[in-house]
């Protein structure tokens, strides 16, 4: 019961949605999308994360979206366990040599229609490992890219903006049309 | 046979609403706002029109199988009353039926979950069918009493019929509805039985059978879980809390007690949130335990109600 | 009329046994010859059924040999009809199967003594549920034994079949020992072997020589039945025999010892002790409860499929037990309920079995193995027996709409009769009972999706089924033939009650007017404690689906589907043996119940550097469970028994001068028996 009690008396601590309103400079590269998606997209966006080889920074912020501060469930985003129930499919980390298979695979294995964004610098050309030996290059190298959120890595809350904005300009590119 | 093809349609339509509950109801507990309740419509709605990859190693049984567990699922929320005696003439309304229905649906999943060849299906179904296996017992054995006391098998004459009990009865229907609580959240794979937000293969049971499924099968999945988590929680407000249940048959006594119906369903599934966001997960092996605990509250019910 | 279809099913038989005999040289011919009379005969069979079933005509013929005692006694009356229909329905189904199954021992066997045997076999199956003396029931009881000891070695050249066969011959003459032995008491003490004059006179046993009576005989055709711990052969024995024996040796043969049992306390003995259901009750429990936890932990299919044999014999105890009960306690409409219950269920047992026995032995036609992890994929090569052996696991498991669920529901119905008793003591056996019941219906359900799910579903587990093909139409149609059956039972359930009212009224035990009620398709219980409806319940289910699908395919019109590989994580590609295993799947049902199973596991570690211990060269996991039946039961019995035999030897040392001593010494004792007693 001192559970319960304990929980309704602590303050909400969530980010207010009006920060979340300003715009962020998300790279558009794809622009395939029409407005059907986006009403679909709009209250219930499923990812799937798809770590290609990223030196965990990217991970960090996208597993603080789900947290008490953030909370991106309220705008109906959740992660999912299998690339099969993904809408979206988003991929950190320069593609290292190994996991280009695996995220061929992942992306192959999600069904139509599907959003891939490229979270961090790593995912968008290598970042600073840009020219290894080791890795193939950023994630539009191996599958079809439609966003890129900038950053290394990239806040929390700039994510957050950004896939609003994502949702949001999915509907202005269909709208456009 | 109108009020049973009003309750075909209506019930599964109001199913993903108690899903959304109590997903609010642990956001609410975990001090952030989470999902708005209607979320489940939003995801099914998006389902539905999704293109869907499927295993090329997939049988015809992993096709057929959301459609015989959404029918199911369907098929029993018929069984449980809503409204009160109006509805008691339902063909197939025998609790032991609608268990076995169940468990049907079960089955099938389960082999599904076999059937593509992926080793997170595999043992999904193993663990499944285990917790299947103890869980069964323990949802007769606690419906059981009321059964007894109300000298009927037929789900919805029993909670009519249980409007009229003595509350020196209440006693033994006390243990039952303990155990039924723990069939409950074990069939619908509630923590501490299984953990649906999880996003650890190793440790699912229920969820690691349908990670092959996408797009409308998936969604006739996450559907009919709805429909199995609202009849269960219909089931047990309106048979270990009759009260509300209407004995006339004009429309406005039975808007009514549909109402009262819904409300109660409302403030179970709420007391199920509140005690699954304050317990953790338990490790499979202890599980047994729990569901042991469930059958001794059953036996505890049902020789009291012969002792009454 | 009953005289002359049992002539015509006799000469069927006989004509099938000895032309299969005669044209043993030739394997197609003799084989032909031996599954077509024996077709004829179980249709034979089945009319004889029916006809007796639909005139509730009740016939007796007694043909007295020059023996004393020893009359050639038949009764045709609606139990042995009712049997009879089963016996006919498998019969069928098994030599049509047999037809096709059989070409591949065309090289390595005698094709021409298995018909001789088969036919036999098939007809002792009938002499056995007609006889009524006593003797003559003992004497086709043993060819009954002795020709199914036949078509378990069939196989002869595989030393386990031999094994397995030794154990059943001994098993079962331990079994007819005790029968032997009840019968000689009860005639002691009423002076005829004639089961109808025993009937009669039954009042005037004393009650110890009935309970006497009464254990031997449930040691007796308890052995038959495969009760729980007289099982041990059970498993050995259905897998070493060609699959349509296993089907008919599982799905009728031990039922002639439940027949018998039926026959015995409801039938011939009036005024049952309360204390005889109880033990028939617990045993029933014990054995449905256990029989499925060790089908669970076995991974040969056709000896997964024998434990269920066990379960299911429980199952029908159940129902035989609380009937003995309910009569004691002066109920006879709820013993008629609960002895309708068990005979539907040995009808639905019959029939899902078989069925099941039968796609075991199209898979294993095929794949040439029993072991569950070598299959897998199958479902797709042998889409008809997937199909067939998915009916006959949903049934077996209890799930409505199938007949399993029809009899598992009216037992469990007559359990909870019990429940309400107001007595503690048996109120708390009946819970008992009741939970065991419940507990084997889930733990069944679990044990075929393994069945099911490790044979036919995801992809194949070695070369063996990779490669196999559908079974020839001989092999699928009775499968098909006895899934429809299982089918039809479960929809026409209200109607197979109606029958069973009718055998069940012809037990002395019960007045006929005494029955359960049914009210068209809806079967009622208990002045409408419970009902059900199984009709409704079918068109109910196919409509909703029916429903759902057209309506997905609507919403969802425009969405496409597209096959892609399994998802594996991203990794190159998932081989077959990483897919669940047979153990696997029931290791935590094994860990759960370990008391019972007492699982040993072992692990070997083999290291590619044995000094840097990251990577591993191979890694053995030995998970094996313990028989804990044979263990602590029968290998003590047989070292007491082989301890005792070397005792014996002493004096039987082979000295001829010996033996003339001990001959002497006998007469001259029984001389003086003779004089002074």
């Amino acid at each position: 019961m001192s559970i319960h009690s304990k929980i309704i008396a602590t303050k909400q601590t969530i980010i207010p949605i009006d920060v979340l309103s300003q715009e962020e400079d998300v790279v558009q590269i794809k622009e395939k999308m029409n407005k059907k998606i986006r009403h679909l997209f709009k209250g219930s966006l499923a990812i799937r994360e798809v770590d290609a080889g990223s030196s965990n920074a990217e991970e960090q912020e996208l597993t603080a979206l789900a947290n008490t501060f953030y909370d991106s469930e309220r705008f109906g985003i959740h992660f999912v366990a299998s690339p099969r129930h993904a809408d979206m499919l988003m991929v950190t980390g320069p593609v290292s040599r190994n996991m280009a298979r695996a995220l061929k695979k992942t992306y192959e294995a999600t069904p139509e229609p599907k959003i891939v964004v490229a979270v961090g610098d790593g995912a968008i050309d290598g970042g600073i490992f840009k020219g290894s030996y080791g890795i193939v290059g950023g994630v539009h190298e191996v599958i079809p890219v439609h966003f890129q959120i900038p950053g290394d890595p990239p806040s929390a809350k700039q994510i957050l903006i950004s896939l609003l904005s994502i949702i949001e300009s999915l509907d202005r590119k269909g709208a456009k049309k | 046979m109108l009020l049973i093809i009003l309750k075909l349609i209506l019930l599964p339509l109001l199913a993903p609403l108690g899903v959304g509950i109590i997903r609010k109801v642990k956001a609410m507990m975990q001090s952030r706002p989470g999902a708005s309740i209607i979320q489940p419509y939003f995801d099914l709605w998006k389902l539905f029109h999704k293109n869907e990859t499927i295993s090329r190693d997939a049988s015809w049984i992993f096709l057929v199988t959301p459609y015989i567990l959404f029918a199911i699922s369907c098929i029993v929320l018929i069984a449980v009353p809503v409204f009160g005696k109006a509805e008691i003439h339902v063909p197939f309304g025998d609790f032991l039926t609608v268990i076995f229905l169940l468990a049907t649906g079960t089955f099938f999943l389960a082999l599904a979950g076999i059937d593509v060849g992926s080793p997170f299906g595999g043992f999904g179904s193993s663990r499944e069918m285990t917790l299947a296996a103890l869980a069964e017992a323990i949802l007769i054995f606690t419906l059981l009493p009321v059964a007894f006391l109300t000298d009927t098998t037929n789900i919805a004459m029993m909670a009519v019929l249980a409007t009229n009990l003595s509350m020196i009865s209440y006693f033994a229907l006390l243990f039952a509805f303990l155990g039924y609580l723990i069939a409950l959240f074990v069939e619908t794979g509630r923590i501490p039985f299984d953990n649906a937000a999880t996003h650890l293969e190793l440790t699912m049971i229920h969820e690691a059978m349908i990670l092959e499924y996408s797009g409308k099968r998936l969604a006739l999945i996450e559907w009919a879980n709805a429909n199995k988590l609202f009849f269960f929680a219909l089931l047990g407000a309106n048979i270990f809390f009759p009260s509300g249940l209407t004995m006339y048959s004009d429309t406005m006594s039975l808007l009514l007690a549909l109402v009262m119906s819904l409300f109660k369903v409302g403030v179970l599934l709420v007391v199920v949130a509140l005690i699954e966001s304050v317990i953790a997960k338990y490790r499979f092996f202890r599980l047994p335990d729990i569901l042991l605990t469930g059958f001794v509250f059953g036996i505890i019910a049902i020789i009291a109600t012969n002792a009454l | 009329m009953s005289s002359t279809l049992f002539t015509i099913l006799l000469s069927f038989f006989s004509v099938g046994a000895l032309l299969s005999l005669f044209w043993s040289q030739k394997k197609t011919i003799s084989n032909l010859c031996s599954n077509l009379f024996a077709i004829a005969g179980s249709l034979t069979g089945i009319i004889l059924g029916a006809f007796i079933l639909v005139t509730q005509e009740v016939t007796s013929l007694i043909f007295v040999t020059g023996l004393p005692l020893f009359s050639l006694s038949l009764r045709f009356d609606m139990l042995a009809g009712y049997f009879m229909l089963i016996i006919g329905l498998i019969g069928l189904a098994s030599s049509l199967f047999g037809m096709g199954y059989m070409r591949q021992y065309f090289k390595l066997y005698n094709i021409g003594l298995f018909g001789f045997f088969y036919n036999l076999f098939l007809l002792s199956l009938f002499l056995v549920v007609t006889a009524s003396n006593g003797l003559y029931f003992l004497f086709v009881w043993e060819i009954m034994s002795l020709t199914s000891f036949f078509l378990v070695i069939f196989e002869h050249k595989h030393h386990d079949t031999i094994k397995a066969g030794i154990l059943y011959f001994i098993m079962t003459h331990v079994g007819t020992m005790f029968l032997l032995a009840a019968l000689l008491l009860l005639y002691g003490a009423t002076h005829t072997f004639d089961f109808w004059q025993i009937r009669v006179l039954a009042g005037t046993i004393p009650d110890w020589l009935k309970d006497t009576v009464f254990v031997f005989a449930l040691l007796g055709f308890g052995t038959k039945a495969g009760i729980i711990p007289l099982h041990i052969w059970l498993p050995k024995a259905h897998s070493a025999a060609p699959s349509h024996v296993s089907a008919l040796m599982s799905g009728v043969m031990i039922k002639m010892g439940i027949f018998m049992l039926f026959r015995l306390f409801l039938d011939i003995f009036p005024n049952i002790p309360l204390w005889w259901g109880i033990v028939v009750l617990i045993i029933g429990a014990c054995s449905s409860l256990l029989g499925v936890l060790y089908a669970l932990a076995e991974h040969d299919l056709k000896r997964l499929l024998a434990y269920h044999s066990i379960e299911n014999i429980g199952i029908i105890l159940l129902g035989l037990g609380s009937s003995m009960i309910f009569f004691s306690l002066q109920q006879p409409v709820l013993a008629a309920l609960a002895a309708l219950a068990g005979l539907f269920h040995t009808l639905n047992h019959a029939v899902f079995k078989s069925l099941l026995f039968l796609g075991a032995g199209s898979v294993i036609s095929q794949t040439g193995t029993r072991n569950l992890e070598k299959y897998g994929g199958l479902i797709k090569v042998m889409p008809y027996t997937a199909l067939f052996f998915l009916v006959g696991a949903v049934a077996i498991s209890g799930l409505p709409p199938l007949n399993g669920f029809a009899s598992e529901w009216l037992t469990f119905q007559s359990l909870f009769a019990g429940v309400q008793d107001p007595r503690i003591g048996l109120r708390s056996l009946f819970l008992f009972a009741g939970g065991a019941l419940a507990l084997t219906g889930g733990l069944a359900a679990a044990c075929f999706v393994k069945a099911f799910g490790i044979t036919f579903l995801a992809r194949p587990r070695s070369t063996e089924s990779k490669e196999a093909k559908e079974s020839s139409w001989m092999l699928v149609v009775p499968m098909g033939f006895l899934a429809v059956l299982c089918v039809a039972i479960g929809f026409g359930a209200g109607n197979v009650v109606a029958i069973l009212e009718q055998v069940v009224a012809q037990f002395t035990l019960f007045r006929p007017s005494e029955i359960v009620a049914h009210e068209g398709s809806t079967v009622v219980i208990q002045n409408g404690f419970a009902s059900m409806n199984m009709p409704i319940l079918i068109l109910t289910l196919i409509a909703v689906t029916s429903l759902v699908f057209l309506l997905t395919r609507w919403v969802s019109r425009k969405q496409k589907v597209v096959r892609d590989v399994t998802w594996d994580g991203g990794y190159t590609g998932l081989l077959p043996f990483m897919e669940i295993t047979a153990t696997a799947f029931s290791r935590s049902l094994v860990l759960i119940f370990k008391g019972l199973f007492q699982p040993t596991q072992q692990k070997k570690l083999e290291y590619i550097d044995a000094n840097i211990r990251y990577f591993t060269k191979t890694h053995e996991i030995n998970f094996a469970t313990k028989n804990v039946f044979e263990v602590y039961l029968y290998q003590p019995l047989l070292a007491v028994s082989i301890m005792l035999t070397k005792k014996v030897k002493q004096i039987q040392g082979g000295n001829l001068n010996a033996y003339i001593l001990y001959i002497f010494l006998t007469l001259i004792g029984l001389f003086f028996w003779a004089r002074y007693f």
